[in-house]
């Protein structure tokens, strides 16, 4: 087990070297190692019937529960729809200055909304939803500055206006936070 | 906003409760929930809250029971009801007894976001109503947007008169003197500052992508279109729009763009429905668009409806008398980020800077003081740390990182940032020189 860094943990196949681009851009902002792992959990159980997506509220508890062990923070990678209860649905989640936190990439393709697959922009968005994730586990909250990785997005085409780095008011956060 | 705004969110299912909770935590809110009338009521007693979110159906008193005492006792209070099951009747009663907005759960994210937004500029702007309409507006939240210079200070002031209007602006400028920092300092001390500021840089899209961009486009619009898509414009509903490189655009979408900026409406693609926006209008230009109207090429209708405004950008080579205060500031920005401890800059290595014309203004500045921070000995940046010269002498560099770093990017420099060409030259794959770009974040200077 990795006593230091980060974890992303993987739950369905993703490609080698797309998970080690984003560890990589992480890595960098973070300023700490990450490691990568295969995580299996039975997406079954936290699938609604009726909204026909899975429940990240009861995901992010049990990514928390199963792999938060022996790393500073836990990052829970999925291929499905995600909702909560309140919301029709969620790119990821966080634990506000917790351990860990969760995001799918189900909802960041450009296909799903009918448009041609840009080579890079799919790497883009997950690796700027993983960050923007993570910057809430170090306790950041939303940022006004547009360009910055932590201003909230809503829709896909938000995560685009933004870029994968944090501003220099929230890294000084970060650092304090640290 | 000076003042945290307070949300109380009132529902009895604790799911509901907890997911609110986090997403308004998230944004920045002070929040605080309740799980029944009764209990919330204690609290607005002792408690001011800006925005309470309330479901309706609850055990024991129900939410528009509340709401009417809520209303009685603090009238401002914005309260905004809650329903599973929504219900005409329900929704009609809700908003005659002083709702400020009714929803149905589970929300779309993005209208919750709306919504409280919403929400927020009319609490602000009764605020600032109520403090003797005085009305400070500070340029401090805008980053890097710093200049002493006569023409600078004058750009500013022509911001800060500008901001308060609703008027179309253009912005035009040489190429990186930072058009879209001023349209965001624009923005962000509006009355729309609450809303997005949704960026379009239209020089980079086909006719067909710009208008399915600006527009959005209904499911089914064509082959693979199985999710309607909002556009820009949709986007920009409360808050500013800005288009880059305005006059890269067909006369096709010239025409498109007018009757859009004169209905604030507009239909997505492959729909039928009209869709109305409320938004303000920036562009930025390099070309000299006065010109391409008298030689035809840009319709001067659209011309004058954008040109309400005009705010000119000097090039840098026109206030050097900045340059010392903006090199300072990338220091500072570029050590804070990269975990450093501030360097200084030798003063003859700053008079070359203010020789220098910087035909890529203040991102060239920019980049230089970035990359003179990577490859300099970390103390003090000298004259040969800048790629002021045609051949840069690469010393007393640290480590095998910094020494591969400093040759990757002079070499994609030699080859104009030509991938495959690099490549060739330092004898890797694509896939690899892709890969320490990315790794060693190598941006062009231009
Ligand atoms: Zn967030
Ligand atoms: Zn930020």
């Amino acid at each position: 087990m990795n006593e230091q860094g980060i974890s992303i943990i993987s739950f369905g196949y993703f490609e080698h070297d797309f998970l080690g681009k984003i560890a990589d851009s992480v890595s960098l902002e973070f300023m700490m190692p990450v490691h990568i792992r295969e995580g299996h959990l039975d997406l079954s159980e936290y699938y609604d019937a009726a909204r026909r997506q899975y429940n990240g509220n009861l995901l992010l508890r049990e990514v928390d529960a199963q792999y938060s062990a022996g790393s500073i923070k836990t990052f829970g990678l999925f291929y499905v729809d995600l909702f909560i209860p309140i919301l029709t649905y969620i790119f990821g989640q966080a634990f506000l200055g917790g351990h860990t936190a969760i995001a799918s990439i189900y909802r960041l393709s450009n296909e799903r909304y009918g448009l041609k697959e840009a080579d890079d922009s799919l790497l883009e968005r997950l690796t700027k939803e993983v960050v923007h994730e993570l910057g809430h586990t170090f306790g950041l909250i939303h940022c006004h500055v547009p360009a910055c990785v932590m201003a909230s997005s809503t829709y896909v085409e938000d995560i685009d206006q933004k870029s994968a780095k944090l501003c220099v008011k929230c890294r000084l956060q970060l650092s304090k936070n640290m | 906003m000076a003042k945290k705004i307070s949300i109380l969110i009132v529902d009895d299912e604790r799911s509901v409760r907890d997911s609110l909770y986090n997403w308004f935590i998230e944004d920045g809110y002070r929040v605080e929930c309740a799980e029944n009338a009764k209990e919330a009521l204690h609290m607005v007693e002792s408690d001011s809250f800006d925005i309470i979110l309330a479901d309706i159906k609850m055990p024991g008193m129900d939410g528009l029971e509340m709401l009417r005492r809520i209303k009685s006792h603090r009238k401002e209070s914005i309260v905004i009801v809650m329903t599973a099951f929504a219900t005409v009747d329900t929704a009609v009663q809700a908003l005659k007894d002083g709702a400020y907005d009714y929803v149905t759960k589970p929300f779309d994210p993005d209208d919750l976001s709306h919504l409280i937004r919403n929400a927020s500029k009319q609490i602000s702007l009764s605020e600032e109503n109520e403090a003797l309409k005085e009305r400070v507006v500070s340029l401090e939240n805008i980053e890097d947007l710093i200049g002493k210079s006569a023409a600078m200070q004058s750009v500013l002031k022509e911001v800060e008169s500008v901001a308060q209007s609703n008027s179309s602006v253009i912005i035009t400028g040489e190429s990186g003197t930072g058009k879209e920092l001023i349209a965001r300092a624009i923005h962000s001390n509006s009355p729309r500052r609450f809303f997005p500021l949704v960026s379009v840089h239209c020089g980079a899209l086909t006719e067909s992508l710009l208008e399915s961009e600006l527009f959005g486009h209904e499911k089914g619009a064509f082959t693979g279109a199985m999710y309607n898509r909002k556009g820009r414009f949709e986007m920009a509903d409360g808050g500013t729009i800005f288009l880059d490189e305005i006059a890269t655009i067909s006369s096709k979408m010239q025409v498109e763009l007018l009757r859009v900026l004169e209905s604030k409406s507009f239909i997505r693609v492959g729909g039928n429905k009209e869709i109305t926006s409320d938004f303000r209008v920036i562009c930025a230009t390099n070309r000299d668009l006065k010109n391409m109207v008298t030689n035809g090429t840009f319709r001067e209708d659209l011309y004058y409806r954008l040109n309400v405004v005009n705010i000119q950008i000097p090039p840098l080579r026109d206030r050097v008398e900045d340059i010392p205060l903006l090199v300072d500031y990338f220091i500072r920005k570029y050590c804070t980020s990269m975990n450093k401890l501030p360097v200084t800059i030798e003063p003859s290595a700053l008079k070359r800077l203010q020789e220098f014309d910087f035909p890529g203004n203040i991102r060239e500045l920019e980049n230089m003081v970035e990359r003179a921070i990577v490859v300099g000995n970390g103390k003090k940046i000298t004259l040969k740390d800048l790629p002021l010269q045609k051949s840069m002498i690469v010393s007393t560099l640290e480590s095998l990182d910094d020494v591969e770093k400093s040759h990757i990017l002079q070499t994609l420099i030699n080859h104009e940032w030509n991938i495959s060409q690099t490549a060739r030259a330092l004898k890797v794959d694509r896939v690899t020189l892709y890969n320490k770009i990315r790794k060693y974040n190598l941006k062009p200077l231009e």
